[in-house]
């Protein structure tokens, strides 16, 4: 129930980011989602994509560092407070967000949370056992 | 790995003390004789230094021999400094000039012999011999790399593979092929060989490579470290500059501590730059080496601006002649900042020692409001890469630590891409000086 997320070394410059979604683009990848962190002279971009090991050749033939996470997608309701009860049940369980972002692109009336904890298995078992949904690859996909 | 057998064209690495410095007596005296006899420089500095070759009396006497630099190749340039004429001299060689006129540096036909064997005596330290087949990518032409280390493999009776530097798939490939067990480049081209070699999907580990003779710029004992880890193989640190004859000067034998010195033919000694007297053995010092036996280009007391002392105590391998430690520095490569003096191979050994670090890197020094600011990249690599900010943020910090402890300035760190720090095929240029000067 945990997705491969793709994590790529930006250095903080123009035109860095466009040659990394050109190189997918010219794979024919498409993106699902992403998330892009940054400081002062470096970023990470962080990629949900189907094809995660096609990508992760793509990027690293293009010189690229990749690396890849595990990390766990929740859905919710997307109206106010869906989130929130994540957050409450993740807080109750003692688990640790070191970051997260989140996407309602084609989920209809859900959205989707990205989380990235350290221990990914122990997360989706208490996630699951507080009854938050966790989704897999096929579901965030395919749509079931 | 067994201890190298005994070749017999190392004899001389061998000789009883005593013997050796009767040979270095007499040769001394010849070559003394010789210089003043013919090449103007050498007669006026010894004359106005009150020193006549009668002077040298005992091979100490040699203290009292004038220096010579690297400029007066220059102010001599081309051939200002032969002692031999020019139907004696079968090759020229010339160091490529960073400033100004390149030096001139001349062999006659006993002088490439010399050469020849040193560089035979040098792969028959690593443990080479006949059958071995020595892929050498040392560059070819007016440097010395390429062509010393080649008359010296092909004498030695292994296979040479003369394919210079550069071309590095074509590198390659042919050290895949041709089931090479030995290879002579810089060090730092030899990382990028590691790191293409991964890159195709190679293994040098799974390949017949067992020995790295690697010389021509400064390396760590931690670069050394990373190297043999990636590899299966063993590697040397060879020593030599073209104004004394070019590779073949001195190199490690197999127990890798300290670079046995040819001193049959390479006299060293070791000063104090700034006095100008010889220090202690032991201690460091700047090293000066009086060529011996070379009939074109003598040279007398030369101050190589490298940083080194002398190992007198036995090595367990049995060579008699002396040992150098490695050369990490070098007067040349020293910058200064904010009043502190800097070797490019500190910042490397304090990156190599945070763990994860590949040695591609670059030290750039610019100068903002009239302050000198130090800036070291290193490219981010797969192992230490984390998709985490605070992961890449500890590790910039660890590395700004270790440079501010090895070296006591604090330096700033960027983290760069893969591939974005220029490979060299040659000397790695390590630091980028945009200070205004």
């Amino acid at each position: 129930m945990k997705i491969n997320q793709l994590s790529l070394f930006l250095e903080n410059k123009p035109g860095h980011l466009r040659s990394a979604c050109k190189a997918l683009a010219g794979a024919g990848i498409n993106i699902l989602t992403l998330s892009l962190a940054d400081t002062q002279q470096f970023g990470i971009l962080r990629l949900i994509v189907k094809e995660w090991q096609k990508a992760k050749s793509v990027l690293e033939e293009a010189g690229g560092v990749v690396k890849v996470t595990e990390v766990v997608a929740t859905e919710v309701a997307d109206k106010p407070g869906g989130m929130a009860q994540v957050l409450e049940v993740i807080d109750q369980a003692g688990l640790n967000i070191e970051y997260m972002y989140a996407f309602t692109f084609r989920r209809n009336d859900k959205a989707v949370l990205v989380f990235r904890f350290d221990d990914a298995d122990a997360a989706v078992s208490k996630l699951s056992a507080a009854g938050i949904k966790v989704i897999g690859s096929k579901e965030l996909f395919e749509g079931k | 790995m067994n201890q190298h057998q005994f070749h017999p064209v190392s004899a001389m690495d061998y000789l009883p003390v005593e013997q050796l410095r009767q040979v270095q007596f007499k040769r001394l005296k010849q070559i003394v004789q010789r210089a003043y006899d013919n090449v103007a420089l050498f007669r006026k500095r010894m004359d106005e230094s009150h020193i006549s070759p009668d002077n040298i009396r005992a091979l100490e006497d040699i203290s009292l021999l004038p220096f010579t630099v690297k400029s007066d190749l220059r102010d001599t340039y081309p051939f200002g400094l032969f002692a031999s004429s020019l139907r004696d001299v079968v090759r020229l060689h010339a160091s490529s000039g960073t400033t100004g006129k390149p030096i001139v540096v001349a062999y006659t036909k006993d002088d490439v012999k010399v050469w020849t064997q040193v560089m035979v005596r040098s792969f028959a330290s690593c443990g080479l011999h006949e059958g071995d087949i020595i892929q050498n990518a040392y560059g070819y032409g007016l440097f010395t790399g390429g062509l010393g280390a080649h008359y010296g493999a092909e004498e030695l009776g292994a296979t040479v593979i003369p394919i210079s530097g550069g071309n590095t798939d074509r590198q390659i490939m042919v050290l895949k092929d041709f089931g090479v067990t030995a290879i002579c480049c810089t060090p730092s081209y030899f990382l990028h060989l590691i790191e293409r070699a991964g890159e195709m999907g190679i293994d040098l580990k799974t390949l017949p490579l067992r020995a790295g003779i690697f010389g021509a710029e400064p390396w760590t004992s931690e670069m050394r470290d990373r190297i043999q880890a990636a590899t299966n193989i063993r590697a040397y640190d060879i020593y030599g500059l073209s104004e004394i004859i070019g590779p073949g000067v001195g190199i490690e034998c197999f127990h890798q501590d300290g670079l046995h010195i040819f001193e049959d033919h390479f006299y060293p000694e070791i000063i104090d730059p700034q006095t100008l007297k010889p220090v202690p053995d032991g201690n460091e010092g700047e090293l000066v080496f009086t060529t011996l036996s070379k009939h074109a280009m003598p040279m007398i007391r030369y101050r190589t601006r490298d940083i080194a002392s002398i190992m007198n105590q036995p090595c367990p391998c049995g060579r008699t002649i002396r040992r150098i430690s490695r050369i990490s520095r070098r007067s040349d490569d020293m910058f200064i900042i904010r009043g502190v003096n800097v070797f490019p191979s500190q910042i490397e050994a304090a990156l190599l020692a945070v763990e994860g670090t590949l040695p591609h890197y670059q030290i750039v020094l610019t100068s903002a409001k009239g302050l000198d600011q130090i800036e070291v990249q290193v490219e981010v690599t797969s192992e230490f890469f984390s998709d985490k900010i605070r992961g890449l943020e500890t590790l910039q910090q660890r590395i700004s630590h270790a440079v501010e402890n090895t070296v006591g300035i604090r330096a700033a760190v960027r983290l760069v891409e893969p591939h974005t720090i220029q490979r060299s095929e040659g000397k790695a240029k390590r630091v980028i000086d945009n200070r205004r000067k």
